[in-house]
């Protein structure tokens, strides 16, 4: 029993961290309808920025941390200017294709600076944890927890309460009717890749803090994917309930099954998932069932 | 724009794929020089001939779902992997004839294709690249813990296949058997746009709800889609398995299966022309992009992580996303533009 705890408290805190990444994937999805497959890609680089703001240039942690967000903020934005932007009105595959090799690029980016081998944060939280009857917490992802319980709070109330997180959710309507009242439908696409490719940097520091920092930061970052649908695709609110089952499911299962198999039952068990969801509830938990006319 | 002074009289003749007599010659020329290059070519070239085919079939059968039927797979890799692997165990497990297992190998892999599938009942575009991008993950892990019969991380050997007592194994032989196999599939694949099942597909990709107003059962097409381009994957591997003689779970990861989509859409989708033009333009790419990176590292070996360990992906990427953006049609689309030129020549128009 303490065994399963144990993992359920894991996966808990695992899965908020998923929930932090699919949240850019969500918000880039509601206001332009692109899917971001390069979200993996942004969270490992966004990981690497932090980490060079941090160590290699020597800045005062919470200091780097920040300069490592804006730095991402700003491939966010260049992302979209560049790239995102002659592609719209393109059909959805050209711009999935866009996106694909938009992951293939930001991955071999990141070997080309950074080198293939694997980077370490300074100590953010001390290696020892708390325990609570008999489960063991480590304090880092304790601390993963509670930042990205923070973070979304604070992006849940700039989408509810500032200007641009409105105009945002108006875009997510309707391009032509929020092109109609003033809003620059385009600013809100820049703001959205800024915005995620932001979030996705957070969630990189915080797992490679759990995990260490290396090139398979980009396909845990992918598993953003399964979150995503289990929640629907156009709801925040089902980034923060489907991060935690996901994540859960992951840790519990990789717990229980990894010893009959050989291992390796993380990496599987959230596309498992994945493929349930689409044949039993497509649209996912809180996603809108949309009604298609000819 | 058809060339000058030909006139269709009949339907069959609008409908040939090959309309003059110059055009049939220029076939059966292109055909011929394909069987007698082993003659003049080096053994490099042919097996870079060799990888081309064995990627042409499986972009061919991309080209019908994504190209003909409008649907999207991000796990052409990991079905070409399952006609690999079909392929070694049936061979040197069980020690069956290459030639019952190849057909085999396509089925197989068209059967985990229907799986991956079957949520095309209720979903459609993006949701339909999430469950194949699951099965590119999936199967890769399938690989990698199949224990003996897969052989894990190590892979697995593929013996030579054999025809009427002699052992297939020279460059010379398995070029002629790959360049074979791939003209028969692509008539195959050429020609199944002009079938019902071909104008189904071609209705479905338009629109779907349309098509099934017409009375085309959309699911049961989109699952014969899925069935031809998993079973064109599993020609593939199978092909991919011999020629190589040796397959591990890392020749069909994600990064593959993104190529062959974006040979796809490099060459132009929906077209048997510009799907192979696509796969050749991109592997010929990949093999110049090898060769600079080579060269780079040895000049400068400074450089070598980076040229080495990213130049070829990094090259690939920036083709995909500047011909995304200023080619979106690939090169087929230039091609038509091109003869629709030359033909006009004198006039603009």
């Amino acid at each position: 029993m303490t065994f399963f705890i144990q993992l359920l408290a894991t996966g808990l805190m695992v899965g908020c961290v998923y929930s932090l990444v699919a949240l850019g994937f969500v918000l880039i999805y509601r206001s332009s309808q692109v899917f971001n497959f390069a979200q993996g890609s942004l969270v490992m680089l966004g990981g690497y920025l932090i980490w060079t703001f941090m160590v290699w240039i020597g800045l005062p942690m919470w200091l780097g941390v920040l300069v490592g967000l804006a730095a991402s903020g700003v491939v966010g934005y260049i992302i979209d200017r560049f790239t995102i932007r002659p592609l719209i009105g393109q059909p959805l595959l050209s711009i999935i294709l866009l996106t694909l090799g938009l992951y293939v690029l930001i991955d071999a980016l990141v070997v080309a600076i950074w080198g293939g081998g694997e980077k370490a944060y300074p100590q953010l939280f001390s290696q020892l944890g708390m325990s609570l009857g008999g489960i063991s917490l480590p304090y880092q992802y304790i601390g993963a927890f509670v930042i990205a319980l923070v973070l979304f709070g604070i992006f849940t109330l700039f989408l509810q309460r500032t200007k641009i997180g409105l105009a945002m959710r108006a875009a997510s309507e309707s391009h032509k009717l929020a092109q109609s009242t003033g809003i620059s439908v385009k600013a809100i696409f820049s703001w959205s890749w800024v915005i995620a490719a932001v979030v996705a940097a957070a969630g990189g520091f915080l797992l490679g803090n759990m995990n260490g920092l290396s090139l398979s930061l980009s396909a845990i970052g992918l598993r953003a994917f399964p979150v995503v649908l289990l929640g629907g695709v156009e709801s925040v609110r089902g980034c923060i309930v489907a991060g935690p089952i996901v994540g859960i499911l992951e840790i519990v299962g990789a717990g229980y099954l990894n010893q009959y198999v050989g291992g390796g039952m993380a990496d599987v068990i959230p596309y498992v998932v994945l493929v349930l969801i689409l044949v039993i509830r497509p649209y996912g938990l809180f996603g809108e069932t949309r009604i298609e006319r000819i | 724009m058809q060339p000058t002074g030909i006139r269709k009289t009949s339907y069959t003749t609008d409908n040939a794929v090959v309309h003059t007599h110059t055009q049939w010659a220029m076939l059966i020329g292109f055909l011929v020089l394909l069987f007698i290059a082993p003659v003049f070519l080096s053994g490099h070239m042919m097996g870079i001939i060799s990888m081309v085919c064995i990627f042409v079939i499986a972009v061919l059968g991309l080209n019908v779902l994504t190209g003909l039927c409008g649907q999207i797979s991000l796990g052409q890799a990991a079905f070409m992997g399952v006609g690999a692997y079909t392929t070694a165990i049936m061979m040197s497990k069980f020690g069956i004839s290459f030639w019952v297992a190849l057909p085999c190998a396509g089925i197989a892999a068209g059967l985990v294709g229907l799986i991956f599938g079957l949520p095309s009942l209720r979903c459609k575009g993006f949701y339909l690249a999430m469950s194949t991008l699951a099965a590119q993950f999936i199967l890769y892990w399938v690989f990698m813990h199949g224990g003996s019969w897969t052989g894990r991380f190590d892979g697995t050997g593929v013996p030579a296949p054999t025809l009427g007592g002699i052992t297939l194994r020279s460059n010379v032989s398995i070029y002629l058997l790959i360049m074979t196999i791939t003209v028969i599939m692509t008539f195959f694949a050429r020609n199944l746009s002009r079938t019902k099942i071909g104008r189904a597909f071609v209705a479905v990709r338009d629109n779907d709800l349309a098509a099934e107003v017409m009375g085309i059962n959309t699911y049961r097409y989109k699952l014969i889609a899925f069935f031809i381009c998993s079973f064109y994957a599993g020609i593939a591997g199978s092909l991919y398995g011999v020629y190589v003689g040796w397959i591990s779970p890392d020749h069909f990861t994600l990064m593959d299966s993104i190529w062959m989509l974006a040979m796809l859409i490099v060459g132009g989708m929906g077209s048997t022309v510009g799907t192979i033009a696509g796969v050749v333009f991109l592997r010929g790419v990949k093999e110049l992009a090898a060769i600079g990176a080579d060269a780079l590292a040895t000049t400068f070996p400074s450089m070598a992580t980076f040229a080495l360990g990213a130049g070829t992906s990094l090259v690939f990427g920036l083709i995909v996303v500047l011909f995304l953006i200023f080619e979106p049609r690939g090169l087929y689309h230039r091609w038509q533009l091109f003869k629709a030129w030359y033909r006009l020549l004198p006039f603009p128009y």
